[in-house]
């Protein structure tokens, strides 16, 4: 696992093992999620992955009705919206992610604040294959 | 920032032109440019060769992406008889042709030339609204895209925020969003030229000759709320929280200080401008503010000697109706969860104590996004000249304007401060 490089590739490589995992500065202990080569609080770039726990609280959201080809072809529409959002994990950083389990058509009841855990979504098969970072409500 | 920024010689702009902005099914992107051209060459008060323009810079995002077509640093080179003189494309996402302003700022400050064209063009409306969504998300972070946002919805993710933080509501966007329509409605270049008032009396119109019962909203706030009238996009952005999918072309000629009487008695210089970078939603430390607006700021105010309150009013990036606040809040004109509140006692509109988005705003004025950022310097030349009409500013002594463009969720932002002496 340490060998592998701190880019999106290994990130998402993760992901697809259902690990969020994020970088930590050897040099000063900031930590990064999604990982990044250099430090850009003390500008090391020693780096080492730490694996987050994949818990946190919805700091921003929206529900869209008008989504990117991708998503409409996932099945959402202008009558069935997706929600994605900000999560502010427990070690810190933020992450972007899609928010899962909650009812899209009644936004105002979803609430900045709320706790939320990691669920990861796996679409397509083999090398068309991807996993997509979400959370859902505790 | 070690010291504050200055230009090497004096920069003036001496004629802006735009094209019409609208979707238009029969015309390019080449004609769009034409015409901002034309106008621009025709705005010279004393005129201007375009033989003598020793370079120019042009703002494009994403035609590559809407159209199919790259590299139009040439392609407009080539149109306007520019060829074999030089030509570059810019790109910052919808702050594409605010670099093209800038480096060409910087060429005639450097004394390389004399004579500068910048402008911007895009060409979005011959995609589905999906695939705009699509096209526009490639100058999101990466991971947002990976998250599935699109603009829209950066910027409601943004205002949940806001709401949360300052106990904002929908309601208060709508102010925005209202003062922008009466705005436009004066705007003959506006494309959506009507209030919402009487956007709400022409839907009245038309149920009635179709036999279908007229809808009774009380007011704009009541037709606002209407989920039929004004559809979700990305909650809580609805439709009329979001400016338009536009063509258009922008155009403006610069030329160094000491010249810029030869070709007009009323030159507006360049006297403050800024440029910042932002990382995406995961790096932010504040979900409420652009970072690299409040960069560019700080760099055009410090420049400039001015602060916050001598801007007598400005343009600002109202992609969506919470972005004008964030802006408001991030260049100084109102304190952080205030904007909102000075939106609501009219402090924006056209009388008010600062005057925001007098065109319409991108909004209704529209978004050619690559055009954008000189497209703004339109309703700056025409204020600051007192060539405003109905829209004309009622400020004794109207010498002080500027224009803040975004690209992207906040990735690239500038603000630039013009002067009338």
């Amino acid at each position: 696992m340490e060998k592998k490089p701190f880019n999106d590739i290994s990130y998402e490589a993760f992901l697809r093992e259902e690990k969020l995992m994020g970088s930590k500065c050897r040099s000063c202990g900031e930590l990064f999620v999604p990982p990044r080569p250099i430090c850009v609080k003390c500008g090391a770039s020693e780096m080492e992955w730490v694996e987050m726990k994949g818990v946190g609280k919805l700091s921003a959201f929206t529900c869209i009705a008008v989504g990117p080809p991708f998503m409409k072809q996932e099945g959402y529409t202008r009558d069935h919206p997706y929600c994605t959002g900000v999560i502010q994990l427990d070690e810190g950083p933020r992450v972007t992610a899609r928010i899962e389990d909650v009812d899209t058509k009644k936004p105002e009841e979803i609430k900045v604040g709320a706790a939320m855990k990691v669920k990861y979504l796996h679409r397509g098969e083999g090398d068309r294959g991807a996993t997509f970072l979400a959370f859902k409500p505790v | 920032m070690k010291r504050p920024r200055k230009l090497g010689r004096g920069v003036a702009l001496v004629g802006v032109g735009m094209s019409k902005f609208g979707m238009f099914r029969d015309r390019d992107s080449k004609d769009l440019f034409a015409e901002a051209f034309r106008n621009m060459i025709a705005s010279v008060d004393k005129g201007a060769d375009p033989q003598d323009i020793d370079a120019l810079y042009v703002g494009n995002f994403s035609n590559d992406f809407f159209i199919h077509q790259a590299h139009w640093g040439p392609i407009v080179s080539d149109l306007i008889g520019h060829v074999p003189k030089p030509a570059t494309r810019t790109e910052g996402a919808c702050a594409s042709s605010a670099l093209a302003l800038r480096e060409g700022i910087f060429a005639i400050a450097s004394g390389f030339y004399d004579m500068v064209l910048v402008g911007g063009v895009e060409e979005m409306s011959k995609r589905s609204t999906e695939e705009v969504a699509e096209g526009l998300a490639l100058a999101t972070a990466p991971y947002e895209g990976r998250a599935a946002f699109t603009f829209p919805g950066v910027f409601g993710a943004v205002a949940t925020a806001y709401f949360d933080r300052y106990g904002a509501s929908r309601e208060h966007l709508m102010n925005v969003t209202i003062k922008s329509h009466n705005n436009a409605a004066l705007n003959p270049r506006a494309q959506i030229k009507a209030t919402i008032r009487s956007m709400m009396e022409s839907k009245r119109r038309r149920a009635s000759e179709k036999g279908l019962p007229e809808p009774t909203w009380q007011d704009e706030k009541e037709f606002l709320r209407d989920q039929d009238a004004n559809p979700v996009v990305a909650w809580p952005m609805h439709l009329f929280d979001c400016c338009p999918i536009s063509d258009g072309a922008s155009c403006a000629l610069l030329v160094g200080e000491e010249l810029a009487r030869r070709f007009t008695d009323a030159p507006l210089y360049v006297v403050g401008m800024g440029q910042g970078s932002g990382s995406g939603f995961h790096a932010a430390d504040d979900l409420t503010t652009f970072q690299a607006t409040k960069y560019a700021a700080e760099e055009a105010y410090s420049m400039s000697g001015l602060k916050p309150e001598d801007v007598q009013f400005s343009e600002v990036h109202d992609c969506f109706s919470i972005a004008e606040l964030i802006h408001m809040e991030d260049l100084g004109f109102f304190k952080p969860g205030q904007a909102y509140k000075a939106v609501e006692e009219g402090a924006t509109r056209r009388d008010g104590s600062k005057p925001i988005n007098t065109s319409g705003g991108l909004k209704c004025k529209g978004h050619p996004v690559g055009a954008t950022g000189v497209a703004q310097l339109m309703e700056v030349w025409e204020q600051l000249r007192g060539e405003a009409g109905e829209r004309q500013l009622p400020i004794k002594g109207l010498r002080i304007g500027a224009a803040h463009n975004l690209g992207g969720t906040g990735g690239t932002c500038t603000f630039t401060i013009f002067e009338r002496r």
